[in-house]
């Protein structure tokens, strides 16, 4: 993601909501309370959310929670940043053991 | 566009290095701006490495900062950013798999040594006696106490955290392309935007891109990019908490096993000089292969272990295969860490602090000299 974001900008206080404690990464059991204070500090992509909580880290790489990150995510900016990018794909598409994938030479 | 932004100091990249540099220079009470060309905070070699914390297996010039490092930054940096790094130093062992590879770790030791950092040479069998799933096929080991690891994304990020607390002003997505002097200082950053940021310092902590950027006021340092591969397991029960490299031509795959239960493994396919893109960093379809059959020569019991994913990265691979850090005298006001040749991670902090110092015009806390932009002489 290459979008310009001067970061100086105020999202302004950490509101605490109902639903904070709503697991929202189930590999990981990260809450929706946890992604929006992280936002409020500073990790204001997917790709840093992801990193600073481990959202979309676990088993199934965000396949099952990517797009409610990021919904929480965008809201939190109050749609101050529009260009929200989505976590980034990456191989294998299932868990592959060591043993299978270092057959790759025989 | 076309803004005009002023500041004790600039720091282009915002990875370990720049955030670090941001955060002890903020600490001393300077105003820092952060320019980042990528969109997303720390995205090179900060967020893809492997997270080792060593002072054992480097090239003499850098093991003093290794050294400064593990010994005065590292054991409190959790409590200095308020973040869980995931510090441990839990010990290096790096294996041979050959008799001919024996010696190499034995000029490890004594190369360690001069510097005061202890290494102990292992057979094969007492590395079982460490580790019981230690592999067959190992034939020796050494091992180093100080060595460990740490998480590069929470510390890279705690950093930027934590620098951000302390007024730092972050700009991400605008790729400065050119550094301008004033009256004899550099002293102006240009944007691919347009955009001008004014410092009394101006420090290039954004790895290969630094070669470029110091391109335009004349000054060049021999790096060249190299890409690097890395690959994640599903967590696991913990099994042991050490740092594992090796020696010798079956020494491509380093790792260790993370807080969280996953693995964490490196290593090259030999096919990395030659990468799908000059850009975007992708993996190569031979590297994972080659990483999982290196892992499972250390360690067999971890054969049935599953791969969840796989990443690669740019490391800035400098000539001599150390940083280039300090001011640079030629051009007053630039300062430069970059080309850490993919031994920049444990680095990072100390190199800010030191920065900082230099900046504020105190004795810094480790002699930057050995490592200065001008030991590049002609070789023939």
């Amino acid at each position: 993601m290459k979008d310009y974001l001067d970061r100086t900008f105020d999202l302004g206080p950490y509101v605490p909501e109902e639903d904070d404690d709503l697991i929202i990464c189930r590999c990981e059991e990260i809450t929706k309370g946890e992604i929006r204070q992280a936002v409020h500090e500073g990790m204001f992509t997917m790709t840093e959310v992801k990193r600073y909580l481990r959202t979309g880290m676990g088993l199934c790489q965000g396949q099952t929670c990517g797009r409610l990150v990021k919904n929480i995510v965008q809201n939190e900016l109050n749609k101050k940043i529009s260009a929200e990018a989505e976590n980034t794909a990456r191989a294998p598409m299932r868990p592959i053991p060591m043993d299978v994938y270092g057959k790759e030479a025989e | 566009m076309g803004n005009i932004k002023c500041a004790d100091m600039i720091v282009i990249g915002s990875g370990i290095v720049g955030s670090s540099t941001a955060y002890y220079a903020a600490k001393k009470g300077m105003s820092v701006i952060v320019l980042d060309k990528d969109g997303v905070i720390g995205n090179g070699a900060s967020s893809r490495c492997g997270g080792g914390v060593r002072v054992s297996g480097r090239l003499e010039p850098e093991i003093p900062l290794a050294k400064y490092a593990v010994e005065n930054i590292w054991p409190t940096l959790s409590e200095e950013l308020e973040i869980d790094t995931e510090y441990h130093r839990s010990g290096n062992m790096r294996f041979a798999f050959t008799e001919e590879d024996l010696p190499k770790l034995a000029a490890i030791k004594e190369m360690n040594a001069g510097y005061g950092v202890n290494i102990e040479l292992l057979t094969a069998e007492q590395a079982r006696e460490r580790c019981p799933y230690v592999g067959e096929t190992v034939t020796g080991a050494a091992w180093c106490d100080i060595d460990g690891s740490a998480n590069p994304l929470k510390t890279t990020l705690g950093m930027y955290r934590a620098a951000r607390k302390r007024g730092v002003q972050y700009v991400t997505g605008d790729a400065a392309v050119e550094i301008q002097v004033v009256r004899g200082k550099a002293r102006r950053v240009i944007t691919a935007r347009g955009n001008i940021y004014e410092g009394e310092h101006i420090v290039l902590a954004n790895g290969y891109g630094a070669r470029a950027l110091a391109n335009t006021v004349g000054v060049d340092f021999p790096f060249r990019q190299k890409l690097i591969e890395m690959f994640v397991t599903e967590p696991t029960k913990p099994m042991f908490q050490f740092m594992v490299g090796a020696v010798g031509a079956a020494g491509g795959a380093y790792g260790h096993q993370t807080e969280h239960g996953s693995f964490l493994w490196g290593g090259d396919s030999g096919y990395e000089h030659h990468p799908i893109f000059e850009e975007d960093a992708k993996c190569i379809q031979q590297t994972a292969p080659a990483i999982s059959r290196g892992t499972m020569a250390f360690f067999p019991a971890l054969a049935e272990l599953k791969v969840i994913r796989t990443w690669a990265g740019w490391i800035d691979l400098c000539y001599d295969l150390y940083p280039v850090i300090g001011p640079v005298e030629e051009v007053p006001g630039l300062m430069v860490a970059a080309g850490y040749s993919a031994h920049g991670f444990c680095l990072g902090p100390v190199t800010g602090k030191l920065l900082a110092e230099v900046a504020a015009g105190e004795t810094p806390c480790v002699d930057w000299k050995p490592l200065a932009y001008d030991r590049f002489k002609s070789i023939f």
